[in-house]
């Protein structure tokens, strides 16, 4: 375990203290007032004391070259390459690991550091293999573009002539990550990754001197939903991505920034393409979202993009199948089956990847036919405050604050497979800031220790109202910022709204108590990209009653998750499909109408902190699928109830003007009424009985939750694979 | 056989009478003057292990009768200044090989607590070629160490020593923990450490026989369970050391004389050898001797006459004298000319460009190959490398690959340059000291065998034509 009571000890006694044991922990310096003059290549730099040298360099534009370095993992000071002349010192130092001191006088472009630099890279080479050709890393790569920079300009490898170079077996670690271990430098980011920040020890080293090798002790898939992660922190090499092998080179590929949709998270993201086509996806520094990590999901389930998509608008013929048709009679078919239905019987779906354009456009489409029959697959309780205040369904305390938490409580959620990152984050906070979690729901693996508590859902009622005598609960009420984060999951059931009530009232009575009055402690986390984005715009959570009421037409926007099954229908409903593919919603309908995926659409989505982002168009949608929001515009116009927009500028006017929330892309919103919903919620703290359950308990039922990534073959190779391990014995 | 020989001058006694150069030291708080010019041999009173040899009882009972745990409650009861200040005054500097003043480390153990315990660990991990001394002692002298290290952990307000042993020292690990467990039942440590008031607990832990384990940091990572692999400096162990607390690592020669220092003295101890390079010293001479042995003489000895008083000369007389390593393996080697007139401490060593190291001599006459023995060395290291940084990793094994040429003379005489320069390259820029002692080696065998080297290298040419190196390089 990386945390050890140690280090507590050490934080309590003297704060000072803790930064030189930064060797072994993450590189992040605490801030000091008082400060201390260095001067790099004769530039004067104030920084704080316990700053490293490199830092202090970065500061001034003087970047010292690196390969272990990395500044979100512990120092590990074993490449040598960040070598630099410290006057006075009679030996080169390491810049990475070695902190400032007053007056230090560092040289970065030194005879020194330079023939030090030029010592290091040849090593470095010695043995590396000459492979660049052949390499999916090149261009992209470390090695080679250090050794062009501070690299000797001739080779005396005579001894390659005589005994060759070191070949190192390759290791199989699963469907994702492609190894070729002679390339290996064993700068060990990828072990720091997996112990730190993954929080799974399955890599390591094993031998020594020029025998060791990176690896997983036995042969093993490395189990972890981060594992993508290791392959953008290889400074070469010897790590890259298996789906993506020998595919493309980085020079001929475009990159769009967009956001992540598989996740509620929405990850920021870069989508390479090249010739139309979505080739992978690699993750975009945003240090309030993902920092620059990405899960494995959101990664690699791109090439489901190409697979099982709709390409040509279908209808259903006389024998039931769906056959291509022309846009004109699907639209046609699709605007008369919406006019001549009844507005009580018209029913409308949006599922987990709608974006806001799209779900506006529905929306007013139903509202112009004379319904308010539009609502979200997932469910979310509206009695109390329901969805009225923007703070009862949201992340309130954001994804990045709740590194700073001191308690986190988890209720009915297994965060690690719902929201990735999140937990990375809660993990970051277990390591660095000593932050105790508790957990009411199924034991599942978090990748940290915590307080099971049970998995009653009385609990939560027991924390609420202060009767509980379990240790969790003088520790919440002890902590200076605590978070609870509520799994929306638990919301679908008849004691949902009870659940929710108890979270907010146990939430919001240690919210009152806290000296920092911005201190958001509730937290609901939703599960979908979609839901935040669909109860702003005033889409009624879950399809319950609407559904029973046995609608005539249901229009499923992208509704996949088989809340809408033809058993729950009238015989004679018509279902209109909308969506990028064929999956659960398309199979049951008598229309289909092809959209376009997140990476083929200028669209908004609203994460679940409630922050909007905007996705841009990686590549044209396939075939002949448009843009969804254009395809409700269109239907509208045929239908005869025209909507008022002919152009995305126009869409968002209307998103802003029902939240302006919902445009202010980047931002996350102050939100409040904490107190209103609190008083709402008193009447609905009913007994609860029931017991918590996840979904998504262990590896294998995370990779395939969409219809993307079930669409995906790199992730049914994933849950293969995790089976397949779950069978041997490591 | 040293124990018949009488000591000429007594360093204490001789501040008059004897015309040598006057050496101003500052030694901690006492300044010293030196005007010694002899030194050794030493004189059977002044030994500090009197059962180097094993001839007599290594348990608690005939420990007591050399004189050790005699009144170890004083010491202890005259506090951590009074100890500090006479191993400061003694001029002790560390046994282990890089020769750090004792005194002064213990020093910096004595900052105002914050709460964490402290550590004592000693290294008894003596893995380095042609170094036996810490040996004798566990197994002959174990009650010399145990005494060390409370008296030492008292110094520095350790709360237990951790004494790492070597893995293959089987029998010696047996005999320091039966003396350990004497000690503890006769209270001279464990609780109220010799009625002291003062508790002390003495762990040993076995290693498993990595040489780099030797390395401080690395063995406080072994002994934490972990790969040893050294550690990055700073944080100093001192700040950061065993389980995240203050912790000094001292060599067991170091702490096991530290009780007689204080018995006796600092000013005692201070009075062999020269300045700065005070006291007496465990030298073990193996290789092209007539009588290898281990013996504990003063500092400053000259060399040729330690081999010649206690190792019965060089085989077939000092004229068959190739080159001696003077201090462990990774020391740089000395030819004959060096080693005739050159004194055995650490700044002699230094100025004639090699080191003290361990102080364990081994000594190569004629019939040697030289090259061969050093590339022996050189295929030592790059085994032992822990492979965690680059220079280290890379660069020995690059070093073993052409030295094992040179000892054909299958390589292009540039490639000696070459050579030198990728020693320098890994010189320096590593994390511990293990790829210095790869490279110095290499570089002794340069600086004084280059006309062998090449001799090789035409040998070869002439035999078989030029080396492949010669087009390559």
């Amino acid at each position: 375990m990386l945390r050890q009571p140690l280090t507590r000890a050490l934080a309590l006694s003297s704060p000072a203290r803790a930064a030189p044991l930064a060797v072994r922990r993450y590189a992040e310096i605490a801030p000091q007032p008082d400060k201390v003059e260095v001067f790099i290549d004769d530039k004067p730099v104030y920084v704080p004391p316990g700053t490293t040298v490199l830092q202090a360099a970065a500061q001034v534009g003087v970047e010292i070259p690196r390969f272990c370095y990395h500044e979100r993992l512990a120092v590990a000071g074993n490449c040598r390459m960040c070598l630099v002349e410290v006057e006075k010192s009679p030996k080169p130092v390491a810049a990475c690991a070695m902190p400032v001191m007053k007056g230090m006088r560092v040289k970065t472009n030194s005879d020194l550091t330079r023939k030090a630099r030029e010592g290091v890279m040849e090593f470095l080479l010695v043995n590396h293999p000459l492979d660049c050709p052949i390499c999916d890393q090149g261009g992209e790569c470390d090695l080679q573009d250090q050794s062009m920079a501070f690299g000797s300009d001739k080779s005396r490898f005579t001894d390659i002539h005589f005994s060759g170079k070191r070949a190192v077996e390759d290791k199989d670690v699963g469907p994702l990550i492609k190894t070729i271990m002679t390339r290996c430098i064993h700068c060990t980011r990828c072990i720091r990754f997996a112990s730190e920040v993954a929080g799974v020890d399955d890599l390591g080293t094993t031998g020594r001197g020029s025998d060791m090798q990176v690896g997983t002790y036995v042969e093993k898939m490395f189990l972890s939903e981060l594992s993508g992660n290791i392959i953008d922190l290889c400074p070469v090499g010897a790590l890259t991505s298996k789906p993506y092998s020998f595919v493309a080179r980085p020079w001929e590929t475009r990159r769009i920034d967009s956001v992540d949709v598989l996740d509620p998270l929405g990850s920021n993201i870069v989508v390479a393409t090249r010739t139309n086509e979505v080739l992978r996806i690699l993750p975009r520094t945003n240090e309030e979202i993902n920092e620059e990590w990405l899960s494995d999901k959101s990664r690699f389930a791109c090439d489901g993009l190409k697979r099982q998509r709709l390409v040509t608008p279908l209808m259903a013929d006389s024998r039931g199948n769906l056959t291509p048709v022309d846009w004109e009679d699907a639209v046609v078919a699709a605007s008369r089956a919406l006019r001549d239905c009844p507005a009580d019987k018209l029913l409308a779906v949006a599922g987990d990847m709608a974006d806001a354009e799209s779900l506006v456009a529905l929306k007013d489409l139903l509202n112009r036919l004379g319904s308010e029959n539009a609502c979200t697959e997932q469910y979310f309780p509206l009695e109390g405050a329901g969805i009225d205040l923007r703070s009862t369904y949201l992340l309130n305390t954001g994804i990045a604050n709740v590194e700073d938490a001191d308690f986190v409580l988890l209720i009915g959620t297994n965060v690690r497979f719902e929201a990735p990152l999140l937990n990375t984050r809660i993990r970051k906070a277990f390591i660095q800031k000593d932050t105790d979690v508790a957990l009411v729901g199924p034991k599942v693996d978090l990748t940290y220790d915590y307080v099971h508590v049970g998995e009653s859902a009385s609990i939560v009622k027991d924390l609420a109202s202060g009767t509980s005598s379990h240790e969790v609960l003088r520790k919440l009420e002890q902590a200076k910022r605590p978070v609870v984060i509520l799994g929306a999951d638990q919301l679908k059931t008849q004691e949902g709204a009870a659940l929710l009530a108890y979270t907010q009232e146990l939430a919001l009575r240690l919210q009152d108590k806290l000296e920092d009055k911005n201190w958001k402690v509730l937290n609901v986390l939703q599960r979908t990209a979609s839901q935040v984005a669909a109860l702003d715009i005033g889409y009624k959570p879950g399809v319950g009653a609407l559904l029973s009421a046995g609608p005539q037409v249901v229009y499923l926007l992208g509704a996949d998750s088989g809340v809408v099954t033809r058993e729950s229908l009238p015989k004679d409903a018509v279902v209109i499909y909308q969506g990028h593919h064929g999956d659960a919603g398309a199979s049951i309908a008598d229309i289909v109408l092809p959209g376009a995926a997140y990476t083929e659409k200028r669209a908004t989505y609203v994460n679940a902190e409630g922050r909007a982002q905007q996705a841009l168009p990686a590549v044209s949608p396939p075939g002949q699928a448009r843009e969804d929001w254009k395809i409700i515009r269109a239907i509208s116009e045929v239908v005869g109830v025209r909507l008022p927009y002919d152009n995305l500028d126009e869409v968002r006017d209307r998103l802003s003007e029902i939240s302006p929330a919902l445009v202010t892309y980047g931002d996350m919103q102050n939100n409040n009424y904490f107190a209103q919903a609190r008083a709402l919620a008193q009447s609905l703290q009913k007994p609860v009985s029931g017991n918590l359950d996840v979904k998504l308990k262990t590896l294998e039922d995370y990779f395939m939750t969409d219809a993307i990534s079930r669409a995906s073959p790199t992730m049914a190779k994933c849950v293969q694979a995790v089976l397949k391990q779950k069978q041997s014995t490591y | 056989m040293a124990g018949a020989l009488t000591r000429v001058i007594q360093g204490s006694k001789s501040h008059l009478g004897i015309v040598g150069p006057l050496v101003n030291i500052n030694n901690g708080s006492v300044r010293y003057q030196q005007t010694k010019t002899k030194f050794g041999p030493l004189a059977d009173s002044d030994r500090i292990f009197t059962n180097l040899y094993g001839r007599h009882d290594w348990r608690l009972k005939g420990a007591l009768k050399r004189g050790d745990w005699y009144k170890t409650k004083e010491i202890l009861l005259k506090g951590t200044d009074w100890i500090v200040n006479e191993l400061k005054t003694s001029g002790l500097r560390g046994r282990g090989g890089a020769g750090f003043p004792t005194g002064m480390k213990w020093s910096f153990m004595n900052k105002p607590s914050d709460g964490r315990p402290k550590y004592l660990v000693v290294n008894a991990d003596e893995g380095e070629p042609g170094t036996c001394k810490d040996r004798e002692i566990m197994r002959h002298d174990p009650h010399k160490l145990i005494e060390g290290c409370l008296i030492a952990g008292r110094a520095m307000g350790a709360q237990a020593a951790y004494i790492y042993i070597r893995g293959e020292f089987y029998n010696e690990a047996s005999n320091l923990q039966v003396a350990i467990a004497e000690a503890y039942q006769a209270g001279l440590i464990g609780r109220n450490a010799c009625g002291s008031g003062y508790d002390f607990d003495v762990f040993v832990h076995r290693g498993a026989g990595a040489y780099i384990c030797g390395e401080e940091t690395a063995l406080i990572e072994s002994i934490e369970g972990k790969q040893g692999k050294p550690r990055l400096k700073p944080p100093f162990p001192a700040d950061v050391g065993l389980f995240g607390c203050p912790t000094t690592v001292n060599n067991v020669e170091t702490i096991a004389v530290s009780p007689t220092i204080c018995r006796r003295g600092g000013s005692w101890f201070a009075s062999f050898g020269r300045p700065r390079n005070s006291g007496t010293k465990l030298f073990n001479i193996s290789g092209h001797v007539n009588t290898p042995c281990t013996v504990e003489e003063e500092m400053s000895i000259p060399l040729k006459e330690l081999i010649e008083r206690h190792a019965g000369g060089v085989t077939g007389g000092w004229d068959n004298l190739l080159a001696i390593i003077p201090g462990g393996s990774s020391t740089p080697l000395i030819p004959k000319d060096v080693c005739s007139t050159v004194m055995m401490d650490f700044d002699a060593l230094v100025a004639a460009q090699t080191s003290l190291g361990t102080a364990a001599i081994i000594v190569m006459d004629r019939s040697t190959d030289i090259v061969k023995a050093i590339a022996r060395l050189i295929m030592f290291y790059k085994h032992e490398s822990c492979g965690q940084c680059t220079p280290c990793r890379e660069g020995v094994s690059w070093m073993n690959k052409i030295i094992y040429r040179f000892v054909e003379g299958n390589a292009s005489p540039k490639e000696i340059d070459m050579l030198w320069e990728i020693s320098k390259q890994i010189e320096g820029h590593t994390i511990c000291a293990l790829g210095d002692g790869a490279a110095w080696p290499v570089q002794g065998l340069i600086r004084h065998f280059r006309p062998e080297l090449e001799r090789r290298m035409a040998d070869y040419a002439a035999l078989h034509g030029p080396s492949r190196a010669e087009r390559l390089y």
